[in-house]
């Protein structure tokens, strides 16, 4: 994951095509996303979104300007990091060669507070949340093994 | 936005019509007089109801971008969003690049675009194109309407966006099946959250900053942009400027928002902008900039621009504050409204020290560019200008295409009325002028209306001299033929080496031309014809075409060179 990533935290409207234009427009201002978690809120008809972006602190800045134009958007917030409580969860799939193995990748899972989804006779489906370093540190401890597949969402994130 | 005077409606609330009634009734209770258009396949249901309403006066353009364009020139000279009707696909992607000019111009335009049926959307149909997703970027907000019960509120959505905040293109594209289906016609309520998007005063707070900035400032100045002209007037601007001496420039498309031949309008900013206009910059010590955005053309380098001084930017998009130069105070609203809140808080004062400066630039410019441009032996384009605004008086309606034409027009014109000089500022498009001037026209017949375009632009949107026949629109079109694209011409000479790469233009008969459109027209080759031209084209009635044979390979000056700073500014030849 890069790093000094700023939370852009957007409620729109649920209307089709909306993801597109939000996506669109930051494209446009030549930011890359690097994450970004969608989904319904407790209010009725109103989506939630979660992006994280790199950048300066102006750019952020207007880049959120610029969103706030957007018609079916109802509010933009860039959002400190130390206001947030914020997850992400990851999914693993990891290959066991032999007893010995299995015993150390447990281990590991037990370590990272991870669950066992899905077991086979030579295979681990794992899942993990939390922060961005505990699933970074999770990868990198999983690497001595071998990872047959390996998703994370991006943070998503409440407000303390 | 609905019009309050009386209309003959014709729909009652509640009763079943068809889509298309839907669409005709909204433009008429929205005060729509002039439709530019092309019908085909896709929106045949709306030309049918337009049939049941005379009071909309359809106006026939030859190719969907005249219709963007002239709809563009409507909303200039009328101040309401200018209508557009295209069909689908190739009818709709011809309006993108009059879209995308209204869109960097900020001009109010709402475009209805017919769809295929809904249950062909996505299959490739015949002439379908995906014109929301092309269109998404060149408008400020677009609509896909593929039920007739939605089309009423779209459209009335359409027009408060188009018009408020800070104006721009809108388009709903409509199905075929949404013309055609019945629904009860509603008048919708306006979205809350749009409402209360707008800010249009500042805070006292602000206020009271404004005016401390501005009382304690010892070099002052104003840039003025579009944003100005478009709040409504120029007078409080003046009366600012007036009560502190403070000098005022205006940006290209903020010209005419004061007079030109008032003694502290300073000139224009920019890569071609007036000497006085921009040495102020990198000397004033507080700066207003209202209702521009400092654009790369009017600040060169962005580093070299204005570092000594403190800016107060106003703007009533909240995203331009910072975006280009970061301001000392940003204040979101509208320009005017912000001006008078300031204007009667502000001190008396006097500037003489500060003004002589402007008095000293000027009578560089003078020596170094006008008096060479205004009296060479051969005929320029200046020479053009400057006669076309002494013989109109200067309260002619200028609308400039774009290039070296547009740059005399902007430089060599006097402009004495509000709201007189209209071009393509941000998108730059050759061809804009000959449509755009046919909707000044159409919108407001009581304008003089001039076209300066020059022979390149010309010929990418001629096909509406057809229109203007149809119409009888009385616009008169000064041609400043120099058989060159002359401003890449221009570049090419002072920084590629005097390469003419695919610059030089062989050009048909403009007077045979005309003569198949059914406009008069003549050719001045000397300053004594260009006289008697102008003359005889402001007497005849109707269109008219004057073909200016000016010096092939001039130059525009003043001139700062891309990416260079304004500080770096070629006054004439000679200092490069």
């Amino acid at each position: 994951m890069a790093k000094n990533l700023s939370t852009i935290i957007i409620w729109s409207e649920n209307t089709p095509g909306v993801f597109f234009r939000i996506l669109w427009l930051f494209r446009r201002k030549m930011f890359n996303i690097e994450t970004a978690t969608v989904g319904y809120t407790e209010i009725p008809n109103v989506t939630r979104f979660t992006i994280t972006v790199s950048g300066n602190g102006d750019q952020v800045a207007n880049m959120c300007k610029q969103v706030a134009k957007l018609v079916n958007v109802l509010r933009v917030e860039k959002v400190a990091d130390e206001k947030l409580i914020s997850r992400e969860l990851a999914l693993a799939k990891i290959q066991i060669k032999g007893k010995g193995e299995k015993g150390e990748i447990l281990k590991i899972i037990e370590h990272f507070r991870a669950k066992v989804l899905h077991m086979t006779k030579d295979t681990f489906l794992v899942e993990v949340t939390g922060g961005e370093e505990k699933i970074d540190a999770f990868y990198e401890n999983m690497k001595e093994y071998r990872i047959i597949e390996f998703v994370r969402t991006g943070r998503t994130a409440l407000f303390k | 936005m609905e019009q309050k005077t009386k209309l003959k409606t014709r729909l009652k609330e509640g009763e079943k019509v068809q889509g298309a009634d839907i669409v005709c009734e909204c433009l008429l209770r929205h005060g729509v007089r002039t439709i530019f258009g092309y019908p085909g396949g896709a929106n045949i249901p709306i030309y049918d109801a337009l049939y049941k309403y005379p009071e909309l006066h359809h106006i026939l353009v030859r190719h969907e971008q005249g219709a963007a364009h002239a709809a563009e020139g409507y909303a200039w000279a009328n101040g309401i969003p200018g209508i557009c009707f295209a069909t689908s696909g190739p009818g709709a992607t011809n309006l993108v690049t009059g879209l995308a000019d209204a869109m960097l111009d900020s001009v109010p335009l709402v475009c209805i675009t017919g769809q295929v049926p809904s249950p062909l959307l996505g299959t490739d149909a015949f002439q379908e194109t995906d014109v929301l997703g092309v269109t998404l970027a060149v408008t400020k907000h677009n609509y896909l309407v593929t039920k007739a019960e939605d089309i009423a509120p779209s459209l009335y959505e359409a027009f408060y966006l188009a018009s408020h905040g800070r104006p721009g293109p809108v388009l709903v594209d409509i199905t075929k099946d949404a013309q055609t289906a019945y629904a009860e016609f509603h008048i919708p309520l306006p979205k809350k959250h749009l409402e209360g998007r707008v800010r249009l005063q500042a805070t006292p707070k602000e206020v009271e900053k404004i005016v401390s900035m501005l009382n304690s400032a010892v070099r002052p100045l104003i840039i003025a942009g579009h944003g100005m002209l478009l709040s409504g007037d120029g007078k409080t601007l003046l009366q600012i400027a007036e009560k502190q001496d403070i000098p005022v420039t205006l940006t290209q498309l903020g010209l005419s928002t004061i007079p030109s031949t008032h003694r502290l309008f300073m000139g224009m900013p920019g890569m071609h902008g007036n000497v006085a206009a921009n040495r102020a910059p990198n000397e004033a010590d507080v700066i207003l900039a209202v209702g521009m955005r400092f654009h790369d053309r009017v600040t060169g380098n962005v580093a070299k621009y204005a570092q000594q001084a403190k800016i107060i930017h106003i703007d009533i998009d909240p995203s331009e504050l910072g975006k280009n130069v970061k301001p000392t105070l940003g204040v979101v609203g509208d320009a005017k409204m912000v001006l008078e809140q300031i204007l009667p808080k502000l001190s008396k004062r006097r500037n003489p020290q500060w003004l002589k400066r402007f008095h000293q630039w000027k009578r560089e410019e003078t020596e170094k560019v006008y008096k060479k441009e205004l009296h060479a032996p051969h005929l320029k384009s200046a020479q053009v200008i400057a006669e076309i605004s002494r013989q109109t008086k200067n309260k002619a309606t200028i609308v400039a295409d774009v290039g070296q034409n547009q740059m005399y027009a902007a430089r060599y014109y006097t402009f004495n009325d509000y709201n007189t000089h209209i071009t393509s500022g941000g998108l730059g498009t050759m061809g804009f002028a000959l449509p755009a001037g046919m909707g000044v026209k159409s919108a407001d017949s009581n304008r003089e209306v001039w076209i300066v375009i020059g022979d390149g632009g010309i010929q990418m949107t001629i096909q509406e001299l057809a229109t203007i026949v149809q119409e009888k629109l009385e616009v008169k079109i000064a041609l400043l033929n120099n058989n060159f694209l002359g401003m890449v011409r221009q570049w090419q000479e002072l920084f590629y080496k005097g390469n003419y790469s695919e610059v030089k233009l062989k050009n048909p008969n403009f007077q045979k031309l005309c003569d198949g459109f059914g406009i008069p027209s003549l050719k001045a080759k000397t300053f004594k014809e260009t006289r008697e031209a102008i003359s005889k084209a402001r007497k005849k009635r109707g269109p008219f075409l004057v073909e200016f044979v000016v010096e092939a390979e001039e130059n525009v000056f003043p001139m700062i060179p891309a990416g260079a700073g304004i500080a770096d500014m070629i006054v004439s030849p000679k200092d490069k």
